[in-house]
């Protein structure tokens, strides 16, 4: 994308004003996307996104710039710009000697959506339209969606990194609407992941339309949420983003730096049931998350959270490690060429327990069985998070019994991870995710068994 | 910031890609270019200093009616050609519909806005970085228990054209600024030790508008106001939202009633025009040409004029909103509100600034009346635990307990819960406190009675 030369010429000229760090983060992007929506593939997109941002760091101060204009000019005009906005006087020449790194690449890509002609991708939203409205004469309206992206990246900086990545993602998602005597339910399935188009060699995208087709069919006999505190029983593969929104935020290093989480200063403290073993991996194959350098040209890596309940470490992006003087752990993300980098998540995930899934529901005489969970958010500072159920059931007497209408449910980070009491031994990874921290979006992954928290708050209607 | 107005060039770079049209080809050509200013200061240093800018292209092309788009973020010619070759490739594979089309020009003239600040555009950088330190200063003066998580001041300016075979072809440009504070409030020691989180704002068209001394107030009022808040009892109660609640609840309000998701079969009040949708006193009005609105705008993202809209009267529904194509579906007109997110996307339907038409009492006269109830003073999950398509509406909430009319303690962790159809109708008041947010929709406190109160 830009040669090691010119890469070289720009970081140097970038601290000849005397900070101590400069960044080039360059990216190529090409994308296609196709809508689907009542009956008609309306449109396909092709995208072009390309262009780089520089940072220089003086102090505590970090200056930065972006610019689509990937020529030697281009970039020393942003790199003046980044220089200047972290203030620095004083100053000397200095060299810089880029060292490139091994390549990491945890995803094998079979078949490049780029190489892939538009029809095929356009085929498999027909194919779904018809799986969901053949399903049942209540489907009343289909929307689905395909994307691909292919995004190389280089990363450069002062410290000598020279590393590149190329990512390529995939992703189909339907919404299904169906229509009965009370009303509208809605039903929804998505599928991503950082592989080639391949994926559909084994994903059978009807499946996926008749599943959105049954949930959304499914909620037209439900009856309103319950409301008040009870015992959930939450289905594997559709809960990590609870551990994403009440915990996992909480343990990124800008939150722990500046004070507002409540895990600071609790490494080494119980802050979890002892069941609960917590992971971020960026290395995962195939995973939405997963990444081979992080966007900061740091070696995504495993790393251990919560270890049997007990904090293990937080999450760390550059800033943040060189503050403490430890290393990164490759998780420092960002939208895109025209963000600064911060502390993200990439997969994140619970281990499995000891426990049978059936048993969970068995031993719980009443309460809430959610299938599917929606989207959520936390305040980091006081660990209140909330989210979304978009496919619930009642447990009554120990068996999952009538389906519910959509609700949020409500609850306290560090109390719920206290409160995990039932732990399955049938991991998954779920849906593909686009986590939002200070105006930037990044897909993350998550995954998790079966599990029983001892009291959630239901945000329903009913009494 | 760029004080040169270079909208002639990008209205020069539209005109070209659509002189390319051929025979039976419909083409319109979007293409802006905007920059941003971003300080972020902490302890009394800059964190962070962001300053740059991006331009793009997109282009639609129709033919047969099929459709087709491409983008890029260049303004490259050699870049805008290749976007021109692969929007006409990407409609080989759209599916024929009838009514695909672009905009047609219908003769209502823009109403003319002071979109652009030339105070903002001459600006002097420093002055930005010490209105940002002067923010951190007040805020943590304000309250011993309150700490600053970042105090921030942001400027952007953007300029646009429009281009197409039909006949539209519209320029503009128009520049902003924002100051915000979040902040963290402190109470307990060790295990006991509670944190609150609160945020302040100001907006204007030039910083000289900011009234930094209310976004530090209201920052630190925030955030102290949840400490020592527990969690109430559940059960059937008023809520009386704080107009910042308002708001968000008309945004999800508007996207029931969006044309495309009425001749789609997504609304919920698509059968219902003409019939009583909401309480007596209720009247929602769509103005964009209102320029005390923050998304206030001449036109429209296809280029036609943005203008007033009424979509709900006294209670009764008498219209939705329509860009061009859902207009063409619905057999009606374009009501100039097309929305777009900027040079990658297509345009969309939406409302452009919403606001309920104000009372004549103040939130201290509303609370005065509610023997039982919730001041809801934040919400959080709208996104997650609303579905506008079922209508039904559960979201998570803090706020202060009210008792025979006068506000006492503080609650949260509790949901609050009912449908979107039912909360219209329950509306008792409307306030008189109006207050143009930095979104697209006003706010002003709202009185809702019946709403399911999910806590201990």
């Amino acid at each position: 994308m830009i040669d090691q030369d010119v890469l070289e010429r720009v970081l140097a000229g970038a601290t000849s004003t005397g900070a101590e760090f400069a960044e080039v983060y360059a990216e190529d992007k090409r994308s296609t996307s196709a809508g689907l929506d009542d009956g008609r593939v309306e449109q396909v997109t092709s995208g072009r996104d390309r262009g780089a941002g520089i940072r220089v760091i003086a102090g505590e101060t970090t200056g930065f710039a972006y610019t689509s204009d990937l020529s030697e000019d281009g970039l020393a005009a942003a790199a003046g710009a980044a220089a200047a906005a972290a203030k620095q006087g004083g100053g000397g020449v200095r060299t810089v000697a880029l060292t490139r790194s091994e390549p990491h690449r945890p995803n094998r890509i079979v078949h490049e959506p780029d190489a892939v002609a538009k029809a095929r991708k356009v085929e498999l939203l027909n194919r779904m339209d018809d799986a969901a409205r053949s399903f049942g004469p209540e489907i009343v309206q289909v929307s689905a969606g395909y994307g691909d992206s292919t995004k190389r990246v280089l990363v450069a900086n002062t410290d000598g990194v020279l590393a590149d990545d190329e990512i390529v993602r995939t992703l189909l998602r339907i919404n299904a609407v169906a229509n009965g005597d009370g009303g509208m339910q809605t039903g929804y399935q998505s599928m991503g992941h950082t592989v080639g188009f391949e994926i559909f060699d084994t994903v059978d995208v009807e499946q996926m339309a008749r599943e959105a087709a049954r949930q959304a069919i499914t909620k037209l006999s439900a009856r309103p949420a319950p409301s008040g505190e009870m015992p959930v029983v939450i289905k594997h593969g559709t809960g990590g983003v609870l551990f994403h929104e009440a915990c996992g935020h909480g343990l990124e290093a800008d939150h722990i730096q500046k004070g507002s989480s409540v895990y600071a200063g609790k490494v080494g403290t119980r802050v979890a049931n002892p069941l609960v073993t917590l992971v971020d991996d960026g290395t995962m194959p195939g995973e939405w998350g997963t990444l081979g350098i992080d966007d900061e040209g740091q070696r995504t890596q495993r790393n251990v959270l919560i270890e049997d309940g007990i904090l293990t470490d937080y999450m760390w992006d550059f800033l943040r490690s060189r503050k403490e003087g430890r290393p990164q752990s490759g998780n420092g993300r960002r939208q895109s060429y025209q963000h600064l980098p911060m502390v993200r998540m990439t997969n994140t995930f619970v281990m499995n327990g000891p426990d049978d899934p059936d048993d969970i529901v068995a031993s719980t005489p009443n309460g809430v069985y959610v299938a599917k969970l929606g989207g959520g958010s936390v305040n980091t500072a006081s660990g209140d998070f909330v989210f979304g159920m978009t496919e619930a059931y009642l447990i009554e007497n120990g068996a999952i019994t009538e389906p519910l209408r959509d609700g949020n449910l409500i609850g306290n980070g560090p109390k719920v991870l206290q409160d995990i009491d039932m732990l399955a031994n049938d991991f998954s990874m779920g849906s593909p995710g686009t986590c939002g921290k200070d105006g930037q979006g990044v897909p993350v992954g998550d995954g998790q068994p079966t599990l029983r928290v001892k009291a959630l708050t239901v945000g329903g209607t009913a009494a | 910031m760029s004080a040169v107005d270079t909208t002639a060039e990008l209205q020069a770079v539209a005109d070209r890609v659509v002189e390319q049209a051929q025979p039976g080809e419909q083409i319109e050509a979007f293409v802006s270019r905007g920059g941003e200013t971003e300080v972020r200061v902490y302890e009394g240093d800059v964190e962070h200093f962001v300053s740059a800018q991006a331009e793009g292209v997109g282009i639609r092309v129709i033919r047969d009616g099929r459709t087709g788009f491409a983008y890029a973020g260049t303004l490259d010619e050699a870049a805008v050609r290749e976007v021109l070759a692969e929007a006409r490739d990407n409609l080989e594979f759209g599916t024929v519909d009838e009514w695909a089309g672009l905009a047609e020009p219908d003769g209502v003239e823009p109403t003319e806005q002071p979109l652009w600040s030339d105070a903002l555009a001459e600006f002097e950088t420093d002055r930005k970085i010490d209105i940002a330190k002067e923010l951190e200063k007040l805020t943590s003066g304000q309250d011993p228990r309150v700490r600053v998580d970042d105090a921030n001041y942001a400027d952007a300016w953007g300029e646009a054209a429009v281009a197409s075979t039909a006949g539209v072809r519209q320029s503009g440009r128009e520049n902003g600024c924002y100051v915000s504070v979040s902040t963290l409030a402190d109470d307990g020691e060790d295990d006991d030790a509670e944190t609150q989180t609160g945020f302040g704002f100001s907006v204007g068209t030039s910083p000289e508008e900011f009234d930094l001394d209310r976004a530090a107030r209201e920052a630190s009022e925030r955030a102290t106001r949840l400490l020592g808040a527990t969690k109430p009892e559940s059960g059937r109660t008023t809520v009386v939202f704080d107009p910042f609640v308002t708001a968000q609840f008309l945004a999800v309000i508007s996207s029931t009633l969006r044309g495309d998701a009425v001749v789609k079969g997504r609304s919920l009040f698509a059968d219902r025009l003409g019939d009583e949708v909401a309480a007596r006193h209720v009247t929602l009005v769509d103005d964009p040409t209102n320029p005390a609105a923050y998304t206030s705008t001449d036109v429209d993202g296809e280029g036609l004029a943005a203008r007033r809209n009424v979509l709900i009267e006294d209670g009764v529904l008498l219209q939705f909103v329509h860009n061009s194509y859902s207009a063409r579906r619905a057999g009606a007109a374009s009501t100039g509100n097309a929305t777009r997110g900027g040079f990658a996307g297509t345009p969309g339907v939406g409302c452009l600034a919403l606001s309920l038409v104000p009372g004549t009492r103040s939130q201290e006269e509303l609370i005065a009346d509610v023997d039982d109830g919730v001041l809801v003073q934040q919400v959080q999950g709208i996104h997650s635990g609303v579905n506008p398509i079922s209508g039904d509406f559960s979201t998570g909430a803090a706020g202060l307990l009210i008792r025979n009319g006068q506000v006492g303690a503080p609650v949260r962790e509790f949901t609050i819960a009912s449908t979107l159809q039912r909360m219209l109708l329950d509306i008792v008041e409307v306030g008189a406190d109006i207050d143009w947010l930095p979104m697209s929709a006003a706010g002003m406190s709202l009185v809702i009675s019946d709403i399911t109160m999910s806590g201990n």
